[in-house]
């Protein structure tokens, strides 16, 4: 329990401070934020249930009034805005993430973990993004997933960093992977 | 760590925190209702002003907090100039500025402390049903405790990088960050165990 909750914690510090670091911007000049990445591996290294809790914990902070989005953003109104369906989806994502790499075992953890975040943090995490934003801003799925194609590239480097620091994270230290322990359900 | 609450005390602040969340919640449900423009124009002039009664300070620190719906609006003000629909554009743009503007303005205007005693009052049932409010009081601190620990060592990590290599360090420290956050995780939960852990007395 004191391990769980003190591993859910400073992963959702992790979210916070990827977020500090400065801002990446694409070759057609989209700015791309670490942020995502953290969710990414809150997935592959806690697992399910302890990265989606690392997840809720970091976006509750946020509402409370915390800056810790990208860009010192926080408070609640980000939670009504046209990118809180991203916000929604970060936490469906990790899950999701989770979930693929505690049970997908007859692979390279390197892949398995990039296919995961591709599948979680790209396919699902855009799939409520783009629902939130066709909400906020009326318009059709389509349209909306017109307003946010720009990020994709971005998000699929984030996965696949996100495989290789997960397999290096399993390399250096096997005994902090929670997501690969025997007991990845608890 | 820098909060979002406001620069100078307003009258707001003496306000129930909870009086204000549920006024924010059915006014945001009345603002996803409501389709005119005269009622989204007086919605955002109401929420506007509302900036502005504080004063000056407040209201540049108000509308700065907003500066990330113009690219949005702009985008969305644009579209609609194409497909030739302005009214329905100015009614989108005036309903997300009035929306994310008073969520904004009950963050700034609502202590930390406030806000945790309804997160505290909301957990009540859901205590009953097996969340553990202490796991979650403890896990919040430990957030807003571990935000600057974890930022300084981000920083250090990113100048050594810098100190060794001409190219700069961007993802590459991710990987440390990460192993160090794992590595505090261990010696907290160590800590909290040693201090009697999270079992709730009631369950002894």
């Amino acid at each position: 329990m004191e391990r769980s909750l003190a591993h859910i914690a400073l992963f959702a510090a992790v979210i916070a401070v990827l977020g500090f670091l400065p801002k990446l911007s694409l070759g057609f000049g989209v700015p791309v934020t670490a942020q995502s990445l953290g969710v990414m591996l809150a997935g592959t290294v806690l697992g399910a249930r302890r990265g989606t809790l690392a997840v809720l914990l970091f976006l509750l902070i946020t509402a409370l009034g915390l800056p810790l989005l990208a860009g010192g953003r926080g408070g609640l109104g980000v939670f009504v805005g046209p990118t809180a369906g991203f916000l929604a989806g970060w936490v469906a994502a990790a899950f999701c993430i989770g979930f693929i790499v505690e049970r997908w075992r007859s692979q390279k953890l390197a892949l398995v973990a990039g296919v995961a975040s591709v599948i979680g943090g790209i396919v699902v995490m855009y799939a409520f993004g783009i629902i939130g934003m066709a909400l906020v801003l009326d318009k059709t799925l389509l349209e909306a997933t017109a307003l946010v194609v720009a990020f994709i590239p971005g998000d699929i480097a984030k996965a696949v960093i996100a495989g290789l620091v997960t397999a290096a994270l399993y390399r250096a230290r096997p005994s902090s992977l929670l997501s690969r322990q025997a007991n990845a359900v608890l | 760590m820098i909060s979002l609450t406001s620069p100078v005390k307003t009258r707001a602040h003496d306000l129930p925190a909870g009086l204000k969340l549920a006024l924010l919640v059915v006014a945001t449900g009345g603002l996803a209702r409501a389709d005119g423009l005269a009622f989204h124009t007086g919605a955002a002039l109401f929420s506007v002003s509302l900036y502005a009664l504080p004063g000056r300070v407040f209201f540049t620190a108000g509308l700065k907090r907003l500066s990330i719906l113009w690219p949005f609006a702009a985008v969305v003000l644009a579209w609609h100039l194409v497909t030739r629909d302005v009214e329905a554009g100015l009614v989108i743009t005036l309903r997300m500025l009035s929306a994310v503007g008073l969520a904004n303005l009950v963050t700034m205007t609502t202590r930390l402390s406030d806000i945790m005693a309804v997160v505290r009052w909301l957990g009540t049932p859901l205590a009953r049903l097996g969340l553990n409010m202490a796991a979650l009081e403890i896990g919040i601190g430990l957030v807003i405790r571990m935000v600057p620990v974890l930022g300084e060592k981000a920083r250090h990590l990113t100048e050594s990088w810098r100190a060794r290599s001409p190219r700069r360090a961007r993802w590459r420290v991710v990987l440390p960050l990460a192993v160090l956050a794992l590595e505090d995780a261990d010696r907290v939960s160590e800590a909290l165990r040693a201090r009697g852990g999270l079992t709730r007395p009631d369950k002894d």
